[in-house]
């Protein structure tokens, strides 16, 4: 499908969901409660079946915690930008989608571990590179005074 | 650096000062043989985190032969290891786990920074928070080889350093040499 | 007298436990730092459990501090194998966001370089595989020919691994006179090394016993857990790059996308084998047919994206390699995220290896040709 009949179709399907039309791919942005029964609907769904998620990102913005995930469907090409916000800040907390993509088992658990943003539902949310007690590094508002030479 | 002259040590000379008619004498100083013996099997540990440790296997392969100065066994255990090339970034929370291997290596053993993160941080220096800039903060290293990655010529030549530093080390005599390293 | 009683010893009377041991992080089979905690029962793996980050370096976050060619050098120092690859991912991102177009000579040279990219990292994985399975000739005859590409990369970019030879808008600087006849040389010389490869390992009986059958990977699983590569094709996942979304000069050539559906070792390790002459049958299409031109578009001093979010995929030795930025318009990327192909192959590892013994873990690491910066960034 090409990205305006996805479009089309998306909307018809997902009435409460942002679609627009990027600069590369569709773009959908759904809110934090509606995650994981929109994942699910994705790769069931015949005429859509993403099932293959390539990407998974957390992204700091100012006033809110974007998670990105970049999606594909093997058998009919083509691809999807689905994003979910969560304004808090302080504690932030999404639903996985690990029980629908498997491999978002661990980009979530990197996701925590570099940006602090806790996943539901997902049953081994440990940190992945680094250990317990460092901060969040990928934040905006991290600082390290011993460890970052600053240029 | 306590050294007489320049032509006390080449890297290569025999420890041989004399030797009678049939060669069933040999005169040599006992350090020398034993420096000889140590710097030409010197047995490395196979220790490397990034690109510098594909640089040290083209080492070991059949173009730039590590096997001519004695150093192709190399160990994966370190209690058999008596030198570690670090090749590759270190970062905190790997410098507990080289600490350890160091630790285990028995005496005497040499350690070799080899390219630019292992000697001070590398690329990684500006703006990294997770790697250590510097294997010499972690454990005490005898030879820095820069380089990104160093070319396997260069690595070559920081081991004939490496072994002219062994040769100038005294065991038996009664005044040490001053300002001469020791192991 | 005594009476003599007879003692029946049945196994479920005799207590046993699992251990967990550690393939800890130094160690010479895991092609890296890689701690994996394995819990077996005698021989037979039950569960792999992999600790990564002892490589970290915290490049994500070095990169917002950088301009866009500055954090090009350190996209080569995360999978080195195939740096070239990487650093074109970044420069395609940069040209396609700016609506740059390249001459067709870049096209071909970025190409041909890509392609003897991946034949050195393969050559690379061969002589791995070999090595951790015991065979030593192979790392010597491996490393041998690897020798002859690395010397024409040093001579046309300067750095035998790292090259860092694409900058946004093109090449830094034009091929050597001598490149095109050193890879017609090479090609013609390493036709006939391909055949002594499967002489030693591909035909050899201690070999197929140690990989056949081992280490399946369904295409379900392999779809599901986002394996790419020829880890994935050989399940029969289609996920080559090249071909659903090509860039550079790969729609000008004819090349065939191998696909298996056995799904173990030996099929990947087959595959790769396969993918070393494809990729000499792409070098000899483009190497005698380099137009006239170019080397480089003239960009800006500063290269300043417009706002927005890109992501560029290319295909690398080991998977899809993509690249996400997100712009804020200025000279410095907001945020960089690299889809490095070894972190998800590497989480399937349980899943291939559970059930087997400890020695055929070792056999489908390999296969799966991990390269640990690449996962740790």
């Amino acid at each position: 499908m090409t990205n305006e009949e996805l479009q089309a179709c998306l909307t018809g399907e997902f009435p409460k969901a942002e679609i627009t039309l990027g600069k590369q791919y569709v773009e959908m942005v759904v809110q934090a409660e509606d995650l994981h029964e929109t994942s699910a609907k994705l790769k069931a769904l015949p005429v859509l079946s993403f099932d293959y998620l390539f990407c998974l990102t957390g992204v700091d913005y100012p006033e809110k915690m974007q998670i990105v995930y970049h999606l594909e469907s093997v058998k009919h090409r083509h691809t999807l930008v689905l994003k979910t916000n969560t304004a808090d800040r302080v504690d932030p907390k999404v639903d996985t989608v690990s029980d629908v993509w498997q491999t978002a088992k661990y980009h979530e658990r990197e996701v925590y571990d570099l940006l602090g943003v806790k996943f539901n539902n997902h049953n081994d949310l440990r940190r992945l590179f680094l250990d317990d007690t460092w901060g969040f590094p990928l934040r905006k508002d991290y600082k390290d005074e011993v460890r970052i030479v600053e240029r | 650096m306590g050294v007489k002259s320049k032509k006390e040590f080449e890297a290569n000379d025999y420890p041989i000062l004399a030797e009678y008619e049939g060669g069933s004498i040999v005169l040599a100083k006992l350090d020398d043989l034993i420096n000889w013996s140590r710097a030409n099997s010197l047995w490395p540990l196979t220790f490397g985190t990034r690109c510098c440790a594909i640089e040290f296997m083209a080492v070991g392969a059949s173009r730039h032969d590590m096997s001519r100065f004695g150093m192709e066994v190399a160990r994966a255990t370190p209690r058999q290891a008596d030198l570690i090339i670090i090749s590759g970034t270190i970062n905190y929370k790997m410098a507990p786990v080289l600490r350890r291997l160091y630790d285990q290596i028995a005496d005497p053993k040499y350690v070799v920074a080899m390219g630019g993160c292992a000697v001070s941080g590398g690329p990684f220096f500006y703006n990294s928070y997770a790697v250590v800039k510097g294997a010499d903060h972690v454990i005490p290293v005898d030879v820095y080889i820069p380089g990104c990655p160093p070319r396997p010529e260069a690595l070559l030549y920081g081991m004939l350093q490496l072994h002219k530093k062994i040769k100038r080390q005294r065991y038996f005599s009664r005044k040490q040499q001053k300002n001469t390293p020791q192991p | 007298m005594s009476e003599t009683k007879e003692i029946i010893i049945s196994s479920d009377k005799i207590h046993t436990d699992e251990y967990l041991v550690n393939m800890g992080p130094q160690h010479p089979s895991t092609h890296g730092v890689l701690r994996l905690l394995v819990r077996l029962e005698g021989e037979i793996v039950h569960h792999i459990q992999p600790h990564v980050g002892y490589i970290h370096s915290g490049i994500e976050k070095m990169c917002e501090a950088l301009t866009y060619p500055q954090f090009i050098h350190l996209t080569d120092r995360m999978d080195y194998l195939s740096a070239h690859m990487n650093n074109e991912a970044v420069c395609l991102l940069v040209e396609d966001a700016l609506q740059v177009e390249v001459p067709e000579r870049v096209k071909y040279i970025r190409t041909i370089m890509d392609e003897l990219s991946r034949l050195a990292s393969h050559q690379l994985w061969w002589c791995v595989m070999g090595m951790d399975l015991g065979a030593l000739t192979t790392f010597f005859y491996g490393l041998r020919d690897r020798e002859h590409i690395l010397d024409i990369f040093e001579e046309t970019c300067g750095a035998r691994m790292t090259v860092n030879y694409n900058v946004p808008g093109g090449l830094m600087f034009d091929i050597h006179p001598n490149f095109q006849k050193r890879v017609k040389d090479f090609i013609k010389e390493f036709r006939t090394k391909l055949p002594e490869y499967d002489r030693l390992l591909t035909g050899n009986v201690i070999f197929r016993q140690r990989t056949d059958e081992i280490g399946y990977l369904s295409l379900e699983d392999a779809i599901a857990w986002g394996v790419t590569g020829p880890s994935g094709r050989g399940s029969g996942f289609s996920c080559d790059v090249r071909k659903h979304n090509p860039y550079s000069a790969y729609p000008l050539v004819q090349f065939e996308e191998k696909l298996a559906t056995k799904g173990d070792t030996f099929t990947r390790y087959q595959l790769r084998m396969e993918e070393m002459h494809e990729s000499l049958h792409i070098i000899e299409q483009l190497i005698d047919n380099i137009p006239e031109g170019d080397y480089a578009v003239k960009m800006k001093g500063v290269v300043k994206l417009p706002e927005g979010e890109f992501y560029k995929r290319v295909e690398t030795a080991r998977g899809e390699f993509g690249v996400y930025v997100v712009s804020d318009g200025k000279k410095n990327p907001y945020r960089v995220k690299f889809r490095s192909p070894g972190f998800s192959n590497l989480f399937a590892l349980n899943k291939m290896a559970a059930g087997h013994k400890i020695a055929d873990l070792v056999a489908i690491m390999s296969t799966l040709d991990l390269v640990i910066p690449d996962i740790d960034r």
